[in-house]
């Protein structure tokens, strides 16, 4: 890549009438370039994961690192096995704690949002500095008391003990707050409530569907929050069938010094659990982007 | 055409949920008069055990949870004990026994437990009791340590197995000379375990009572001179300093970098997971001595079955402890499924363990010579803060070996970190 950056500036000696032509075109370059070097570090791990899901426990730490081997369909049918079968469970208990904590989250966070932005009333902005504070402060400082907290009501080792947490997340009020502000106009609402609309229905018919575009960012942050969060679930389950699939990957992968650690099987499962994140990305993202070009249309 | 499509995938979420949901909910209702036992364990496989239990014991019914593997397991059972909703019963390592004791984690089981009391060796049973009366866990599996050496690699260099600790740094010397890609061993800063047991083996004592007073004694004459040993080892470049169940390790022992391990009984299983190229070269020897002719041991590992303070049904708890590491159905079972060394002496000799692991296929008598070296395992007295020993060990190892001090300074760090988080929780300590 190097030997290209010397090469730009000899042709423009070569052709001094159309410097000015030239010289975004070779400025480009390094955008380009520096593109492709973030490109490369963030997809070199899942490169590395998808070849080393291929091989079986010898061979994953002799041969070459990003050599394919033939023990894919091994190491899926070992993970299939493992415990009967109890990895698609976890797959399933990740994808419930992450499709309805991230539907829960983002409602929440969608009328919060437009309340906080919509109405003028006493506190409000004393609430929204607490939740700007609340986006400060880090998920994990948080998974101790809430146990303690759930406990109380004996809610943990149950699904409502990662769900719960989950729901309120101050990040998405404040981003659904923006959103709201900028996608909602005044006149729209004060043309409804001439109209006689009440403001439930104002919010459900008129403002919810506007502020969809921004919901659904909010829930794709949580979503992949939640799928990908470890400590939460970690600290409040201890019903093996309810693990999501970071806990469960860890207790194959941590199981004390006198049992091998399941490497090819962890991998593979690592895998599999990245696959559904990528399809959510894919189609939702294509979503999104229609929307917020519809959406500033109508505002 | 949109809503059309967050709406399909917001269904298949929803419907996740409503799939997942009933299932679970309909496991975990008892049927009349039934006990209902709830046990925490990491061992692989013991859900097969638990099977067999159930299948046998339809009023004692027993519900696994499979955990994470050692330290992670006593965290856990801290915070939930602490919440009032801890497991029937625990897997425990036997360092692990005593914080879980002086936090009234787990229950005095002596009465129920008496009736197995010599189904185990003394010295096993003295690791439940921590010396007293009462009896907090039945023992599962135990952790001699022996030596393993590559065979192959050991008459292509020719070397004699090491039996004494300078034979054994004579060893790692000439290999580093023969061959200089390779080592001996590794010392590994981040496996205090395995410190604990070489310490056990030169008769380190890191923990004592005498009444309500604890005499701790981790920077002890046997520990220090053990430290100095792998320190010297080490500052000379004889044995590699990497530590150990990381994947550069398991690459090491698979492409021959590293050519001996002193470790336990449950090696095999290990090296059978994560160096599979390298199986039926390996062979076990007992482990080198300080004095030669000596014949002595520590232990790395092993484990026990607890039941929890908590507990509404502790007689029925112990039962199934009872049952599950003494009788014969149950520990031929921990053996084949698990993998386990089992504590219980009549397990010892299940015609399970006439023949070699799989992955020794060479050496007829692994599991008699594994036997008799089991009988020469040093007792241990374990103290109420082992996991802060540990964690310290970790640290002060890790600077000592990156900063190149001497390793004794490392074990007078673990002692002070260890005598002052002691005193902190108000245990007397003598000075």
């Amino acid at each position: 890549m190097t030997a290209l950056a010397p090469s730009v500036p000899v042709h423009d000696d070569a052709d001094p009438r159309a410097p000015r032509r030239r010289a975004p075109r070779r400025a480009a370059w390094l955008p380009t370039v520096v593109l492709l070097i973030g490109a490369i570090y963030c997809l070199l791990p899942v490169a590395w994961v998808l070849a080393a899901s291929t091989k079986g426990g010898s061979s994953l730490f002799t041969s070459f690192t990003f050599a394919p081997g033939g023990d894919l369909p091994a190491n899926l049918g070992d993970l299939s096995a493992y415990s009967g079968g109890i990895y698609w469970k976890w797959m399933l208990n990740t994808l419930l704690y992450a499709g309805v904590g991230g539907l829960l989250s983002a409602l929440v966070s969608g009328l919060s949002g437009y309340t906080l932005a919509k109405y003028r009333f006493a506190g409000r902005s004393v609430i929204f500095n607490v939740l700007l504070a609340g986006v400060l402060v880090p998920g994990v400082t948080l998974a101790i008391p809430q146990y303690l907290l759930l406990a109380e009501v004996g809610l943990t080792d149950t699904y409502w003990a990662v769900l719960l947490p989950n729901i309120l997340s101050p990040y998405g009020i404040y981003l659904a707050r923006i959103y709201a502000a900028a996608a909602v106009p005044d006149t729209v609402l004060e043309a409804a409530r001439t109209d006689g609309a009440s403001e439930g229905r104002i919010f459900g018919r008129v403002a919810l569907p506007m502020m969809l575009p921004g919901l659904v960012t909010v829930f794709l942050f949580q979503f992949v929050a939640i799928w990908n969060n470890f400590l939460l679930p970690f600290v409040m389950l201890s019903d093996d069938d309810k693990f999501p699939v970071t806990v469960g990957l860890f207790t194959l992968l941590n199981q004390g010094q006198t049992v091998p650690a399941l490497y090819s099987v962890v991998i593979v499962g690592v895998l599999i659990s990245i696959l559904p994140l990528i399809a959510l990305f894919l189609t939702l993202q294509r979503y999104w982007r229609l929307d917020l070009v519809s959406g500033s249309v109508k505002g | 055409m949109k809503a059309k499509l967050l709406a399909v995938v917001l269904a298949a979420a929803l419907c996740a949920a409503c799939t997942s949901d009933p299932g679970d909910d309909g496991q975990g209702a008892p049927p009349g008069g039934k006990v209902e036992l709830s046990f925490w364990s990491w061992a692989p496989n013991i859900d097969k055990t638990v099977d067999a239990w159930n299948a046998g014991h339809p009023d004692i019914h027993v519900t696994l949870s499979k955990q994470a593997g050692g330290g992670d397991i006593v965290t856990k059972l801290l915070t939930a004990a602490k919440a009032g909703n801890p497991p029937d019963l625990a897997q425990v390592e036997y360092q692990s026994l005593p914080t879980l004791v002086s936090n009234d984690v787990l229950a005095d089981i002596a009465r129920e437990a008496a009736p197995v009391k010599d189904k185990f060796a003394d010295g096993v049973w003295q690791q439940v009791t921590l010396g007293t009366d009462a009896v907090y866990a039945i023992p599962q599996d135990s952790g001699p340590m022996m030596l393993y050496y590559r065979t192959d690699e050991f008459a292509r260099l020719g070397l004699s197995v090491p039996k004494t600790w300078d034979e054994f740094a004579r060893t790692a010397r000439a290999v580093r000379q023969k061959a200089p890609k390779k080592y001996l061993t590794t010392f590994s800063a981040n496996d205090p375990g395995w410190f604990t047991g070489l310490a056990q083996q030169a008769g380190a004592a890191w923990w004592g009572i005498d009444g309500e007073t604890w005499k701790v004694s981790v920077n002890d004459a046997a520990t220090r001179k053990v430290a100095d040993y792998w320190g010297g080892l080490v500052a000379e470049g004889a044995v590699d300093k990497q530590p150990m169940y990381t994947p550069a390790w398991n690459k090491a022992l698979n492409d021959g970098t590293l050519i001996a391990w002193p470790s336990a009984i449950w090696a095999p299983g290990v090296l059978a997971g994560n160096a599979p190229a390298t199986k039926g070269k390996w062979a076990m020897a007992p482990m080198p001595q300080w004095t030669a002719g000596e014949n002595r041991t520590g232990s790395w590992g092993g484990s026990s079955t607890g039941v929890t303070a908590a507990s509404k049904n502790k007689a029925a708890a112990v039962k199934f402890a009872a049952w599950m590491n003494a009788d014969p159905a149950a520990t031929d079972l921990l053996i084949s499924q698990s993998a386990i060394y089992p504590a219980a002496r009549a397990a010892q000799s299940s015609p399970l363990l006439a023949q070699p692991p799989a992955f020794f296929a060479g050496q007829k008598d692994f599991y008699p010579s594994a036997k008799a070296i089991a009988e020469t395992a040093s007792g241990f007295v374990w103290g109420p803060n082992v996991n802060v020993a540990y964690d310290t060990y970790k640290d002060a190892f890790g600077k000592a070996i990156t900063g190149r001090t001497p390793f004794a300074g490392a074990v007078d760090t673990m002692q002070a970190a260890t005598v002052a988080d002691m005193q902190k929780n108000g245990f007397k300590v003598a000075s």
